[in-house]
């Protein structure tokens, strides 16, 4: 924090805190600093990241190949040893740390390797999802006559519930992991489009974008130096929460059996391969399912804690 | 207020209308032949196309759009590829299970979240409060069918009060019906609780803040009057305007817990035709769902009116 008393134009500061914005600006810690000081964005953040490390070390921390199988080591409870045999047909000695499943994979290794695909698909959920949403909220907010159909066709598109939408389109596309994020981030792009063109309609009555646009400045360039800008913090915020509804939804859509292929080792396919035998072995649910409850839970959490720094509009709103 | 009505309800049709090209749109882009499937593996060329006729799938897909919808109209939704029943009549067969699943659901999240959240905003800050706010976090994280197998472990094969699974109808009497449905219910109110809740507190705060607050104990009102009286009653409006935003999320998560719990219901019905690849009956039971969510949404909007009469329309 820079006190105006102790910078050098002292006196220029203190003129300028007469006026209560600039006194704001001044007194009051960067953006940044306040996001990185705030306790849920440290715990969230510190959650993922760790989930991270866990998805790109996923080869070095004690797991085999997650679709090696080995049908005498089938239905293994956790902890207990048994064989796998590799791909080169050798037999292997391995512990199944969270035992294994009714073809005699390996479920901790299958539940390490699908921190990978959760990460992507959430990831890639948000970016799709907000890169659409940016450019038909531009699109409406600036263009007056696609302006009243786009919204409309927005509209309808939230009228159906989000996991219906991504249902069908999985079964119009069959599942792979491009046709799944897609499906997941097309119920929530109305979301980021209104929020866009909310926005837009707002900053266009500024007198800066007046001032641009009275000088003749090209329509795309107003919106990129102008508009965009000043939607990147709301945005951020707006993608966290998809990223967790994301890797929600991927993993329903996957326990239904109506996501990714089965043989792709991702916590919904675990869980879904578990629910036969869940009186059993309940272990085929309960690990993927608490790693997919402390992801969700720690975006969600960032999530809280960006609205809460970055959008304090928003957060008043509870 | 009729005429409000009116322009309400006229708002609502272009809704529809996207709705129902969009649903459409979702068979007919569909890569692959609808006769072909519905013709099975061992048709032949001659069969496929006479059922492709059948069909009205040699039309042009506009025409083919005016027949599907006027037909839609009439409440005929099609036959379904797999059942080889009317799609209406099949939503009909499936509707009790849903409908007790959700208002079970709905009356359980109400009469725990509404209180929850009224407790909290009256003691804001304080450990109540804070708890409040970290479980409807954990509420919107929990994945529905994880905390289903939680439950179904420690309640039903641990505890054994409950059963595991299955539906008893209404008609074969209300204690088994209800006995059957509190467990996937409790299961599905936790996210409805959390959001009902947050919203709750919120809108309470709000008018807690108000001067007819103080009023009304400065004039030595019991502070349960206080509350229920002057601040929850001003704040109705939000909390049921969340209530119908939420049942999207109750619609999603019928179709999860339908599925863990075995309930025959439209959940399932779904999850099954999409696995059947059976086009009408998802088209018949999304435009369903979604029809069904426009028109609560519509009726909120209307009964803002008797929670609040200074809504006048």
């Amino acid at each position: 924090m820079t006190e105006p008393a102790t910078t050098p134009d002292a006196g220029r500061t203190s003129l300028e805190s007469l006026s209560v914005e600039s006194a704001t600006i001044v007194s009051q810690p960067s953006v940044w600093q306040r996001v990185r000081r705030n306790t849920s964005v440290r715990i969230g953040g510190l959650i993922l990241l760790v989930l991270v490390a866990v998805a790109v070390a996923a080869p070095w921390l004690g797991t085999v190949d997650p679709s090696l199988f080995d049908p005498v080591s089938r239905d293994l409870l956790p902890g207990q040893t048994g064989e796998i045999t590799t791909l080169d047909g050798d037999t292997l000695e391995h512990r199944f740390i969270m035992g294994s499943d009714s073809f005699g994979r390996d479920v901790y290794s299958r539940v390490i390797y699908g921190t990978r695909v959760s990460l992507i698909v959430g990831l890639a959920t948000a970016i799709v999802a907000v890169a659409f949403g940016v450019l038909f909220g531009l699109l409406s907010g600036f263009i007056r006559w696609l302006d009243g159909p786009l919204m409309r066709f927005m509209d309808g598109l939230m009228a159906i519930p989000a996991i219906l939408i991504a249902i069908a389109l999985v079964a119009m596309w069959r599942g792979t992991l491009p046709t799944v994020v897609i499906a997941i981030a097309i119920p929530e792009i109305p979301r980021v489009t209104r929020l866009v063109r909310s926005m837009v309609l707002t900053i266009r009555e500024e007198p800066y974008v007046e001032a641009a646009v009275s000088m003749g400045t090209p329509t795309p360039l107003i919106m990129w130096r102008h508009i965009l800008p000043n939607t990147v913090a709301p945005l951020i915020v707006q993608a966290t929460f998809i990223c967790a509804s994301g890797i929600l939804v991927e993993a329903i859509l996957s326990f239904l059996g109506v996501g990714l292929p089965p043989d792709i080792p991702t916590w919904g396919n675990v869980m879904a391969e578990g629910r036969a035998q869940f009186n059993q072995y309940p272990h085929n649910i309960f690990f993927p399912g608490l790693f997919l409850a402390v992801t969700v839970l720690a975006v969600n959490i960032l999530g809280d804690g960006l609205r809460d720094t970055l959008d304090p509009k928003m957060a008043k709103r509870g | 207020m009729l005429k409000f009505l009116a322009r309400r309800l006229l708002a609502t049709i272009p809704v529809l209308l996207i709705v129902s090209v969009l649903v459409f749109l979702v068979l007919r882009l569909t890569p692959g032949d609808p006769a072909a499937v519905l013709a099975g593996d061992a048709a032949s060329i001659d069969q496929i196309a006479k059922i492709r006729q059948g069909l009205g799938l040699d039309k042009s897909v506009p025409e083919q759009f005016f027949i599907w919808f006027s037909r839609m109209l009439t409440g005929d939704l099609g036959e379904s590829y797999y059942y080889k029943t009317e799609v209406t009549t099949l939503i009909g067969q499936r509707l009790e299970p849903t409908l007790s699943l959700a208002l079970i659901t709905i009356t359980i999240a109400v009469l725990i979240a509404v209180p929850l959240g009224v407790l909290a905003a009256w003691r804001f800050g304080s450990w109540l409060d804070r708890a409040l706010m970290s479980f409807s976090v954990l509420g919107f994280s929990i994945p529905v069918f994880v905390l289903a197998y939680m439950l179904i472990w420690l309640v039903s094969l641990k505890l054994g009060w409950l059963p595991v699974q299955g539906y008893k109808p209404l008609a074969e009497g209300v204690g088994g019906w209800l006995y059957q449905l509190i467990l996937p219910s409790l299961t599905l109110s936790v996210i409805y609780i959390a959001l009902i809740a947050r919203v709750t507190r919120a809108s309470v705060l709000e008018t807690l803040g108000e001067d007819y607050i103080r009023t009304a104990r400065a004039k030595g009102l019991p502070e349960t009057k206080v509350l229920m009286r002057h601040a929850l009653a001003n704040a109705a409006v939000p909390i049921i305007t969340v209530i119908g935003i939420g049942i999207a999320l109750l619609i999603g998560g019928v179709v999860v817990t339908e599925s863990v719990y075995a309930i025959p219901g439209l959940g399932r019905l779904t999850v099954d035709a999409v696995l059947a690849r059976d086009f009408p009956t998802i088209q018949g039971v999304i435009l369903f769902f979604s029809v069904v969510y426009v028109l609560v949404n519509l009726l909120i909007d209307l009964s803002y009116v008797f929670f609040d009469p200074r809504i006048r329309y």
